[in-house]
């Protein structure tokens, strides 16, 4: 028996179900086909119910999988039959909540999909390996946004390497108008 | 809180489906890949590209061996980067692309680097990285950096390296992280919550297989130095642990530490209490005082507005309702509110529950709320509540009226196949066991067949009909719903209410004249199958006035099984050409076999064996005795009381492939060797096991039944007889050798020689071990039944078994020695346990009950010890399986 609380894996899907970001940490599901099985079953068995006030949860082939809704986000948060639920449910709200703090309060596919770095990142400093490494929304966001710059960085080169990426991408989007 | 930073384009286009992703394509991405060659890096847009490829990677994409190294190696540039940002998603990258061994040297000087680097945030990401894709030789490097980082002020720094060393535990590397030991201690200390969380994790870890030191380390963090919620979950796990292993040793008494699991009841953070409630419930031989606490607070949970505390409350009291009910009873009334509940998954855990805890006098109420909750719920889960009910029942036979009138108004609401059929069996299960619901239930189904949309269930429904039906008050009452079907339904139906009908006229002679009625307006249905049965049917019965046989081989025809196993019966009548010699099926073997003889009169007939089925005969004892019996030579050796699983006696694929039964009656043994021939040239006559038993002193050969023919790969089978002393376990080694003629086959015609070649061959040893003599004999409640055995034949003794692999390898091989049944489930041995306990029993030669207590230690640290306690209904079997054991 595994003693240390295991996460299985953490799905964000879209509202028809389709993958934004997710993360396996088990080898219960070795291939590709495997995952997209397991989250079209999780998405449809799920996407009846209201989770969006609560986090829900439901039993699955001997899984448990928390999740809880918003816009057109749908969350998950899956472990093992003997996994304690409530545990899982830290991690989902550590999840759900980092996202949010992340994206600024706007949180829906539209936002998410742009800042899809942010939220990898968020997936990474939640679970390392399956091992729980971080429940805390505030402390997850915080890791994932200290964007700033390394001390030994020259300031004067970043600045105009990154005024240049800025106007470049302006233009190209007045480009492809 | 830190300010989130999130980059934001100002003058972003609000087209609804706008996606930074739309139209992306591996190739072109692949393409972009190349500013991470720049010379003048833009650490905005390669995060960029990272993203996308991380995006690729994350809808299923996969680059190939190529595709992954050329990205690999542009990546490893982008180190000379110092965008915090920018170097973050490389390490997500580096992880994702998990390099080969030669490409992990590129990055490793990188990483060092930034372990040792001010920047917390790089130390911390560098070591888990680093820790993931390196190898052994690489850590003992790496090593020191890694023993101060899990002593590192900062907890973000010191998480990452303890969690490392939990997964360099499982994998690469357990002995160098044992080494850190005094760290891992220091950092179990820690004041920050998670370091605790993760320290406390590895040091357990390290001294999982300690039993001493894992119990040193309980009984010190239980005295309450423990902040963190989750590491406090962790050592409630490891308490119960210590608490299952030493269970053994004192039963009677306080059980250790259940006060630190009871004191964690009252925690602050709802994950530990639920965690120690849990606990509490799943502790071996729990009391009632005991469970109470936990059970309170469970019920606190219930009526919690968070759907994960329900749930987890609802499914715990569940299992404790197994073992527990009257536990579970006080939390009734917070359970049927949960009926109700929006969340489908709690509200049938709580029916369940309620089913399992409910008493006769609340039945009735429970059965009201049900119905009103099963018509929004899916299928599976009113199979789960259905399969409640059906055990109900059967605990209170006298509530049949109620449960069979739900049963049957779910039966004739809208609902999937395994649905109706989960309630049509369970119908038919009450009905064999409650003779007094029979005949409301019957009623039921036949109310059900008349707008019954699954033919499966109908037929079924109407044989079943057929058996019972005859044998109520009144048949007649059966009959119109019988005949209803021959009008409305389809052929199958149909077909199979023709043979209902005709059982009502065998059994019940008042309405014989009216069946043969019914019977003889079937001759005109537009179905083959349908009329044929009519009219055999009438035939039988005598309904033309014809001779009639006897009423005992009608009643034989019509309910008797038929003893020929069907493939016989269908490749006889394959092979059957039509002649003034009409077919007998007494001509057809009723030996168990997958294909029948080829006859060598029908060249080109062969059958072309490879597509043929390799299944072996049946292996069911009923199979077994139907064909045993059905062999003159061994008809009066009596009841077989126990048939072995086959043992090969071949290596695979060799030239001829055989696998031997053992047949155990109480004075004979009967060898079933099941040949095949694996060669497509050769076909096989005459074959015989010529058996050696001068090294089975007991045993004396008495018959052989040779196998006439055996072609290539179709499978056959061969027999030899030994007496033995009656009643006696007797044991023995036999040494076999396969003799046979051997002709040769053309291939191209598929016939064989006239002239064939004695031949033999040499097979494996077998041996007739004790355990051919013990029946795997489960008993529901192990306690009571070792009670209520006499005490005076117990007999209990202790052995060493020697260096185990594991424990579990032990306990599998005492339990395959005895070949006995497994109780309880305690063949399972918990991972990492020093000790356990497993209850076996089973039925030993001479119908004597045998139970059987092991109790399994872990001595040093391979040495397994093993109480064994037996009792039995004779003490010399009790003796007799000491014997056993000690020569095994």
């Amino acid at each position: 028996m595994e003693l240390c609380p295991l996460i299985k894996n953490i799905l964000l899907l879209d509202s028809e179900g389709k993958r934004i970001a997710v993360k396996y940490y088990s080898d219960d599901w070795p291939t590709n086909s495997a995952k997209e099985a397991f989250e079209k079953a999780v998405f449809a068995k799920t996407q009846k119910t209201n989770a969006r006030t609560d986090a829900e949860i439901t039993m699955f082939d001997n899984y448990v999988v928390v999740y809880k809704f918003v816009q057109d986000l749908h969350f998950f948060v899956t472990g093992g039959e003997n996994e304690n639920e409530i545990i899982l449910a830290a991690v989902l709200q550590g999840f759900f909540d980092a996202v949010g703090l992340l994206l600024r309060g706007t949180v829906d596919k539209k936002e998410a999909l742009e800042n899809l770095d942010l939220i990898l990142l968020c997936l990474d400093e939640i679970v390392d390996g399956g091992i729980i490494l971080e429940t805390d929304a505030n402390v997850i966001a915080g890791k994932v946004a200290s964007h700033s710059m390394d001390a030994g960085a020259p300031l004067s080169e970043q600045t105009i390497t990154q005024a240049l990426a800025t106007a470049r991408e302006h233009l190209t989007r007045s480009l492809l108008k | 809180m830190a300010q989130p930073l999130v980059k934001k384009d100002d003058d972003r286009d609000d087209e609804a489906d706008y996606s930074p992703f739309l139209g992306i394509e591996k190739g072109a991405v692949l393409q972009e890949a190349r500013v991470f060659n720049d010379p003048q890096l833009d650490p905005r847009r390669c995060s960029q590209v990272i993203t996308k490829l991380l995006y690729l990677l994350n809808q299923g994409e996969t680059f190939t061996k190529v595709e992954a190294t050329e990205v690999f190696f542009a990546v490893t540039k982008l180190f000379q980067s110092k965008d915090i940002g920018l170097r973050r998603m490389v390490y997500v990258m580096i992880k994702e692309l998990s390099p080969s061994a030669d490409e992990v040297i590129i990055v490793t000087s990188s990483l060092m680097k930034d372990m040792t680097s001010k920047t917390d945030m790089y130390r911390a990401n560098a070591i888990r990285v680093l820790c993931r894709i390196t190898d052994g030789t690489l850590l003992t490097q790496i090593e020191r950096y890694l023993k101060q980082a899990i002593v590192d002020k900062n907890p973000v720094v010191a998480s990452a390296a303890l969690v490392s060393g939990i997964h360099l535990l499982q994998q690469t590397n357990p002995e160098i992280v044992k080494r850190w030991s005094n760290e891992v201690q220091e950092a179990v200390q820690s004041r920050a919550a998670l370091v605790q969380f993760h320290a406390l994790a590895l040091l357990h870890q390290i001294r999982q297989n300690d039993r001493l030191a894992v119990n040193k380390l309980v009984s010190s963090l239980t005295k309450g130095s423990v902040r963190s919620p989750l590491a406090q979950c962790l050592l409630i796990r490891y308490t119960s642990q210590v608490i299952r292993e030493s269970a053994n040793n004192n039963q009677a008494g306080d059980r250790p530490f259940y006060d630190f699991l009871e004191g964690c009841l009252r925690h602050k953070a709802e994950m530990v209490i639920f965690e120690a409630a849990r606990a509490i419930t799943e502790l071996n031989g729990v009391t009632s005082r005991e469970l109470t606490p936990a059970i309170t607070v469970l019920q606190l949970f219930l009526s919690s507005s968070k759907p994960v505390l329900r749930f987890a409350a609802v499914r715990t009291l569940n299992k404790v309702a197994m073992t527990h009910p009257m536990a579970v009873t006080n939390c009734n009334i917070d359970m049927e509110s949960l009926i109700s509940d929006q969340n489908r998954s709690i509200a049938t855990l709580a029916i369940t529950t309620l089913l399992k805890t409910g008493n006769e006098s609340s039945v009735d109420r429970l059965m009201k709320q049900i119905t009103n909750f099963m018509s929004d719920i899916a299928d599976e889960f009113k199979i789960v509540v259905v399969e409640a009910i059906r055990s109900l029942c059967l605990k209170f036979p006298l509530k049949h009226r109620s449960l069979m009138n739900f049963l049957s108004n779910i039966l004739r609401e809208e609902g999937g196949f395994e649905y109706k059929k989960a309630i049509v069996d369970s119908i038919v299960i009450l009905i064999r066991d409650i003779p007094e619901a029979k005949e409301s239930g019957l009623l039921h189904l036949c109310e059900f067949i008349e707008d019954c949309e699954f033919t499966y269930l109908s037929t079924q429904i109407l044989h079943f009909l057929g058996i019972e039906g005859p044998k109520t008050s009144d048949p007649s009452k059966y009959i119109r719903y019988i005949y209803n079907r021959v009008h409305l339904e389809n052929a199958t139906v149909r077909a199979g209410a023709v043979s209902t009908l005709a059982k009502f006229g065998a059994m019940v002679d008042t309405l014989k004249p009216r069946v043969f009625v019914l019977l003889r307006r079937c001759l005109f249905d537009n179905d083959d199958e349908v009329r044929d049965r009519a009219t055999l049917y009438i035939n039988t019965l005598g309904g033309d006035g014809a001779v009639v046989e006897t009423g005992e081989d009608v009643k034989e025809f019509l309910f008797g099984s038929l003893d020929i196993p069907l493939v016989n019966l269908e490749n006889s009548l394959k092979n059957y050409e039509p002649s003034e010699e009409s077919f007998d099926i007494n001509s057809v073997p009723k030996e168990v076999k997958t294909q029948p003889l080829a006859e060598k009169k029908a060249p080109g007939k062969k059958p072309t064996g490879l597509g043929a089925s390799p299944a072996g005969p049946p292996s069911t004892v009923d199979a077994y005795e139907k064909l045993l019996s059905s062999i003159p030579e061994f008809a009066n050796f009596g009841k077989l009381f126990k048939s072995s699983a086959p043992v090969e006696l071949t290596e695979a694929e060799t030239e001829y492939a055989v696998n031997v039964v053992k047949h155990i009656f109480d004075g004979h043994v009967v060898f079933q060797y099941n040949c095949t021939n694996t060669i497509p040239e050769q076909l096989l006559e005459n074959v015989t096991v010529i058996v050696d038993a001068s090294e089975a002193e007991e045993f004396a050969e008495v018959a052989s039944k040779p196998l006439r023919s055996l072609p290539y790969d179709s499978p056959g089978q061969t027999f030899v007889a030994f007496e033995k002393p009656e009643g006696v376990p007797a044991v023995g080694k036999f040494s076999n050798m396969l003799r046979f003629i051997v002709k040769e086959v053309d291939p191209s015609t598929g016939e064989a020689e006239d002239d064939g070649v004695e031949d033999e061959y040499q097979l494996e040893e077998l041996e007739v071990v004790a355990a051919d003599y013990m029946l795997k004999v489960g008993v529901s409640n192990f306690r009571n039944a070792w009670e209520t055995m006499d005490a005076d034949c117990e007999r209990v003794d202790e052995y060493g078994l020697g260096p185990r692999e594991s424990l579990a390898e032990a306990v599998n091989a005492v339990i395959n020695l005895l070949g006995m049944q497994p109780c309880e489930g305690t063949e399972v041995v918990p991972n990492n346990s020093r000790s356990h306990t497993c209850l076996l029993s089973g039925v030993y030669i001479g119908n004597v009950k045998v139970l059987v207590r092991l109790q399994f230690g872990l001595d040093g640290p391979k040495d397994v010890a093993m109480k064994l306690a037996v009792r039995s209904e004779d003490e010399a079997v009790s003796d007799a399986i000491h014997e056993i054991v000690a020569s095994g």
